[in-house]
């Protein structure tokens, strides 16, 4: 064996002693995660379900229930009935109702008339994107009665559109099933940063570097000592958040695991390498602690796509996006598990997350010293 | 008692003013977040890459087509010949909308019958897929109602007035940008007052400070005021910030505002010196804000309605003082709300900085008495 | 080693014809290349606005197979001149050749030949002893069939043998800094770099680290550089770089120090009581240093001729001077005073002649009588007619199931200065947390001022001044700052509270520092003021932990005089450190391992234990290390 060898696997060896008399690391690779992933998955939701919402029929009458009677079916809405606008509106403001329909007295005659009956809607805007939704959802209740309506008049079209929307992927539109990966790389990113950049920084405030720095170890053999098992540690965090995502929270898994792994394994390395890099320049758990959160899981967080939509961003901000390496295993996590193997995904995002790897462990040899300042 | 109390709001002060690194560290990250939240965190659609395979081009396509690429949520990426790469576009996420025209759309149009339309959506974000097939239906709407007008088609029964009260413009920014209000105002204060104990603790002038005549309360107090003072002054910075560089309406006044955010921050004060009469380095105090952060802000309606939560933690959420100040803050802002309709959210702030205070209190005396 | 002129006696740092290879000639041995070259080396590092020179031009060498000593106090440049050595850091300036190689060009290779045990022994906690050794093994290359016989021994030399399979970290402090020097052994280096491995450490594990360095630099021929902030372990050493503040004050066999000190060391005695005595005998022409030993005053002179008793006939008409041999300590005080003569040293209160100001404003907290003067002076200790400010019995503390103070009994009486002396984890710190209120008791009784401090009213507390390890200050503060927040701490107020404020200023002479940041301070700077916010309402009872560690001899005497005026005018003070010099400075002491009162006494009765035909004249480290091991006799033969 040579000497190198010897040295790379004296300091493994440590290394896993080190893991598994000190429960911290495995809390941060297992605890931290799962408890994480539990509380996003529970509490980020987008799907807005049984939204109380006001009814105001002013003149009741056989139109005005049968367009009603799909609010009180619809899973979305959770109607309350009131009799004047008034009292909605003050429902309203009181936050006891998101929105309100209101049929006016008239709605029946002109209905009857001319058509083109106004029907007020009325949506607390203060939250635009439930807004946007509950309107969205509205409209569809509004065709869904017209084409009834029509159907049940004796064909004829409602509308001179038919649009068939068809949702790829995703056809439930179930937030969890977009979220739960996307969390699970924000995660990752902090663990795996966290991982590194707190076992060095230990290494240093407990003066055990400066020994390990003056015998004939190298660089690249501590920097390795402390990838590899990191890594492995990574990995195990990793499949235990894809087993709380399937198991747990039930989202599919159409791609090949083989795939996840691989793509997970090219992120975990951007992750190291991003918390030896931090290590370089923070010398106490303290200080890596914190700038572990700020640089990788606030912007993992806001700028990965994982929940707001990038393209909308405005351009510099879409630009900085880039230098985030959630962002390509986001896009990857959400094509493996919702839509399958979509190399057309997988390869750009993967030879991305390859070169940011490439270039946090470089950056973070480079700077390295065998020195201490 | 009173003056050993001033002394000490007064040295917490200066030991945060005093050091260009410590000021820098109170202001500039703050300022960061707000901008990048500010404009990053947006449910709103903007740059929608839309490809479209019109298979009717004609008079009638041209103007539906016209009005999805005028609105600015829809950016065109392709113009398709065929149907063969609209599943790899989609795939892909070139696209994220891919409109397909129908080659019997004008001769259905003219003889009366449902034109099709067909809008491929990619799922995978399920937000946007639904936003994107709002936006899309209004449009589709818009033509029907149009083109039956034009045509003298017989009218609809019945069609939708929409109106969205206090937002009319439906801009997440007007919803995301008070949130930071809350946001920030509890990361600051929560670490300048947990981490304000521990620190002394690891320096070692926290003995020195036992030593002397002074109490527990006053201790207490002096470590807390200054929490309560910067994070007001930080909250106030964000406030300005959001009226006069996001344009963010400011409809209510700013006693209800202040009053909200006083509660709010005497809640998170509590909570700081709870955290800090328990942690014994700054590492730890760090860690436990961290803990307490971050199921805060998720269960707190800051991204995602609390409606939409399960049960069980929507129960939850009842405990999260920023809950409260989220629906004050917004409703001040958006919904010009006074003191009195926003009664129900300032008690259990108020409860909660007693309580917390107190136990901080308690949590302190047994560790240091 | 023979008789050495130190090149640097007229200018230690500059003069040009200084030969740093001198003694190193003389020991050279058959290698070519000396084992460590040091020419004009700088390093500094930037604090905040400050850029302070942590080595300030040093040049000096190291002979082979000899012990070369690093002597300083804190803050003198020994760390970063071993990392330097090591390749740890780059140096600004200068040429560092270690083993003949250069460091700045192959630091590889450097560290391919040495061996470095950095100040926390580099040991990893949660590692057994046995895996350690492997981690060390492996990473010094050695082959896996040489290890056995290594191991053993490695293992009887350090004593370390039955405990391969404890954790490191749960090993003793001495027993730690064995397993160090055993891990940077592992594989024999031709240079061992120890830096500071005698601190926090008891008396007998220093005494058993020195017997193992002189079994390596004898029998195993190996080159040793030893830092240390201990004046006394400079004597053991072959040769001594004496540093600080960054510089070089001189370069030698610890035998040219003491050489030029010949015939200027006396101890004095007189009837008078010691603490007077010392004031007064530091107040004459010619007298550059005075220091109670037991019940007597060790006086350096600056001449070789005893000082003139003239001016002190009046009060101590039988005052003697017997000539003693000099220490290592006088050489390095001696060096001090001529450097200081730009800086000159606060004005110092006449011991038992009130304390300057604040002697006449203590007149508002307690108006007691000062005590019945001599009391405490003259060692032995007279029947006390005062009751006792502090009384403990009985006192136990535990963690879970260690117990960390077991049965602790002693009293200190008013005006007393009282010790608790130890290493590190004797419980000494966590008496005196307790004595503080800081801590609760697990069992006993305690009493400071008739009060237990823990449960006791604001009032009571107003009566203690307590100062800190480390000298805890607000360090982003500026020195005017912390003392107006300790002053309103303490419920000073209105013109009272400017007289205190002012009376610090004046007293400490820290006026001209009124607006520096506390981190920036010099450490004896940190000294005084910490001490100055502790006396800022002119307590009855002074609490100090550690005052001294680490402040140079003249920063730790001018401390002393201090206190000893306190004590004179009826301050109790209660003392912890495990510096064994400081403690012939207290009346009464005791003397605490693992949590247990092991003797108790004035310094001289302590001292009288120990007297062996052997040694007829003790150390305090003598008598504390006969404590120790009549307590536990050695587990193994020396």
């Amino acid at each position: 064996m040579s000497p190198g060898l010897r040295r790379l696997i004296g300091l493994l060896r440590k290394e896993i002693l080190q893991i598994w008399r000190d429960p911290s690391a495995l809390a941060i690779a297992f605890v931290l995660p799962a408890a994480l992933l539990l509380i996003f998955g529970y509490g980020v939701s987008l799907d807005a379900r049984a939204v109380p919402l006001a009814l105001v029929v002013q003149r009741p009458g056989a139109l005005a229930s049968s367009f009603t009677a799909g609010f009180d079916r619809s899973p979305f809405f959770r109607p309350r009935r009131y009799r004047t606008i008034q009292a909605a509106e003050q429902a309203m403001a009181a936050r006891e109702v998101q929105g309100i329909v209101w049929l006016p007295s008239d709605f029946g005659r002109r209905a009857a008339t001319g058509g083109n009956a106004p029907i007020g809607v009325l949506v607390n805007g203060v939250d635009a994107n439930d807004a946007r939704l509950i309107e969205g959802y509205v409209q569809q209740l509004w065709a869904n009665w017209l084409t009834i309506r029509a159907e049940a008049a004796g064909g004829g079209a409602p509308l001179p559109l038919s649009v068939a929307a068809r949702v790829r992927f995703n056809p439930a539109v179930s937030s969890r099933d977009y979220l739960v990966p996307g969390l699970i790389a924000v995660i990752m990113t902090l663990t795996g940063a966290l991982l590194t950049a707190l076992v060095i920084a230990r290494e240093w405030e407990r003066g055990t570097m400066e020994a390990l720095m003056v015998t004939r170890v190298t660089l690249r053999e501590i920097l390795l000592a402390k990838l590899i098992p990191y890594f492995l540690l990574g990995m195990g965090g990793m499949a235990a958040s894809v087993a709380i995502a399937v198991f747990l929270f039930a989202v599919p898994l159409h791609g090949s695991l083989w795939v996840l792994t691989a793509a997970s394994a090219l992120f975990m390395l951007a992750a190291l390498g991003m918390g030896l890099l931090i290590s370089g320049f923070a010398r106490s758990q303290f200080v890596a602690g914190q700038i572990a959160i700020i640089a990788t899981f606030l912007p993992a967080f806001i700028l990965s796509g994982f929940v707001f939509d990038i393209n909308s961003m405005p351009t510099a901000i879409r630009v900085i996006t880039h230098v985030v390496a959630a962002r390509y295993f986001v896009a990857i996590l959400q094509s493996v598990f919702l839509a399958g193997n979509v190399w057309s995904v997988i390869v750009p995002n993967g030879l991305a997350l390859a070169g940011m790897a490439a270039v946090f462990l470089g950056l973070a040899r480079a700077i390295a010293r065998k020195r201490l300042d | 008692m009173g003056g050993q109390v001033l002394a000490l709001l007064i040295k917490e002060l200066l030991a945060v003013l005093r050091d260009a690194k410590s000021r820098i560290v109170l202001i500039a990250p703050p300022l960061i977040q707000l901008l990048v939240f500010g404009y990053a965190a947006t449910f709103d659609l903007n740059h929608v890459p839309v490809a479209i395979y019109d298979q009717d081009p004609s008079a009638a396509s041209r103007d539906l087509v016209a009005r999805f690429l005028g609105a600015p949520t829809f950016r065109l990426v392709a113009m398709l010949h065929s149907d063969r790469r609209i599943d790899a576009l989609i795939d892909s996420r070139q696209v994220a909308l891919v409109l397909v025209i129908d080659r019997r759309f004008t001769r259905d149009l003219l003889t009366g019958r449902p034109a099709p339309v067909q809008a491929i959506v990619d799922g995978r974000n399920s937000n946007t897929a639904l936003l994107i097939e709002g936006y899309a239906n209004a449009i589709l709407t818009d033509f029907s109602l149009g083109w039956g007008a034009a045509h003298g088609q017989r009218a609809p029964p019945a069609v939708l007035d929409l109106r969205a009260r206090y937002n009319p413009t439906l801009s997440s920014r007007w919803f995301i940008v008070p949130g930071i209000v809350a946001l920030l105002t509890q990361v600051v204060t929560l670490l300048v007052v947990g981490l304000t104990v521990a620190r002394e603790r690891e320096t070692g002038t926290f003995d020195q400070l036992l030593v002397t005549p002074m109490g527990p309360v006053a201790i207490l107090l002096g470590k807390g005021l200054p929490g309560l003072l910067i994070g007001v002054f930080e909250a106030s910075i964000i406030i300005a910030a959001a009226v006069w560089w996001f344009d963010v309406p400011l409809r209510g006044g700013l006693v209800p505002l202040y009053l909200g955010l006083f509660l709010f921050v005497v809640a998170c004060t509590g909570i700081g010196l709870m955290i800090s009469s328990l942690a014994a380095t700054q590492q730890q105090a760090l860690l436990g804000a961290f803990l307490f952060m971050v199921p805060s802000i998720i269960l707190s309606g800051f991204a995602t309605p609390i409606a939409n939560m399960p049960g069980w933690v929507q129960d939850l959420t009842l405990l999260n003082p920023m809950r409260y100040f989220l629906v004050i803050v917004r409703g001040v802002f958006l919904e010009g709300s006074g003191v009195d309709a926003l009664a129900g959210q300032y008690w259990p702030m108020g409860v909660m900085g007693v309580v917390t205070l107190a136990a901080a209190g308690w949590l302190f005396r047994r560790r240091v008495t | 080693m023979p008789a050495h002129t130190d090149p640097g006696r007229t200018d230690p740092v500059r003069d040009p014809k200084a030969d740093p290879a001198a003694p190193v000639a003389a020991a050279r041995v058959a290698d070519a290349a000396p084992a460590l070259r040091l020419e004009d080396v700088r390093r500094s590092f930037r604090t905040g606005a400050r850029v302070v020179a942590a080595v300030d031009g040093i040049t000096a060498g190291a002979a082979r197979g000899a012990v070369t000593g690093l002597i300083g106090p804190d803050g003198a440049g020994k760390t970063t001149l071993m990392r330097l050595i090591a390749g740890l850091l780059r140096a600004d300036a200068g040429r560092i050749a270690v083993l003949g190689i250069d460091v700045a060009r192959d630091p590889l290779g450097v560290q391919a030949r040495i061996g470095y045990m950095p100040q926390r022994f580099g040991l990893y906690e949660d590692l057994s002893v046995r895996e350690n050794l492997d981690l060390y093994a492996d990473l010094q290359g050695v082959a896996p069939d040489a290890r056995a016989a290594r191991y053993n021994e490695l293992l009887h030399m350090t004593g370390l043998g039955p405990f391969t399979a404890r954790m490191a970290g749960r090993l003793s402090g001495g027993m730690k800094q064995k397993l160090g020097l055993a891990c940077t052994l592992v594989r024999p280096p031709e240079l061992l770099l120890l830096d500071e491995p005698t601190v926090g450490v008891d008396p007998v594990s220093r005494r058993e680290l020195w017997q193992i360095i002189d079994h390596l630099t004898g029998a195993a021929h190996m080159t040793v550089l030893f830092s240390t902030a201990y004046l006394d372990e400079a004597e053991r050493c072959g040769s001594v770089l004496l540093l600080h503040e960054g510089r070089l004050l001189g370069h030698g066999p610890p035998g040219s120090f003491t050489a030029e000190m010949a015939g200027r060391s006396f101890t004095a005695s007189a009837s008078l009581a010691r603490r007077r005595l010392q004031a007064r005998l530091a107040a004459l022409p010619g007298v550059i240093d005075a220091v109670i030993q037991g019940s007597r005053v060790r006086v350096v002179t600056a001449t070789a001729t005893p000082p003139d008793p003239a001016g002190l006939v009046a009060q101590a008409p039988d005052l003697t001077f017997t000539p003693v041999p000099p220490r290592f300590e006088d050489a390095f005080v001696a060096r001090l005073r001529a450097q200081q003569t730009d800086r000159p040293p606060p004005p110092l209160p006449l011991a038992g002649e009130g304390r300057g100001e604040g002697g006449a404003d203590r007149a508002t907290p307690s108006p007691q009588p000062t005590p019945p003067s001599g009391r405490g002076g003259s060692g032995g200790r007279e029947p006390n007619p005062l009751p006792d400010v502090i009384s403990v019995r009985n006192l136990t503390r535990r963690f879970g199931a260690f117990v960390a103070v077991d049965d602790v009994s002693f009293t200190v009486a008013r005006g007393e200065i009282f010790g608790l002396l130890g290493a590190n984890g004797a419980g000494k710190s966590t008496t005196f947390r307790m004595l503080c209120g800081l801590l609760p008791a697990s069992g006993g009784s305690l009493r400071v001022a008739g009060f237990d401090l823990r449960t006791a009213a604001a009032p009571a507390r107003g009566r203690i001044g307590y100062m800190a390890q480390r000298f805890s200050l607000y360090g982003d503060l500026s020195v005017a700052q912390n003392l107006r927040f300790f002053a309103s701490a303490y419920r000073l107020t209105g013109a009272h509270r400017r007289a205190r404020i002012a009376w610090a200023e004046a007293e400490f002479a820290l006026a001209p520092m009124r607006e520096a940041t506390a981190r920036d301070l010099p450490l004896g700077f940190k000294q005084r003021l910490a001490l100055a916010c502790a006396l800022m309402h002119a307590p009855d009872i002074l609490f100090l932990d550690e005052p001294t560690s680490g402040v140079d001899p003249l920063a730790r005497r001018e401390f002393w005089h201090r206190i000893n005026a306190l004590a004179e005018a009826g301050v109790t003070v209660l003392v912890t450190t495990h510096f064994m010099e400081e403690a012939e400075y207290c009346d009464r002491l005791v003397i605490m391992a693992q949590g247990k009162v092991l003797a108790e006494g004035p310094p001289e009765a302590i001292k009288a234990g120990a007297r062996t035909a052997a040694a007829p004249d003790p150390s305090m480290e003598d008598a504390f290390i006969a404590v120790i091991e009549a307590a536990a006799p050695p587990a193994r033969a020396a």
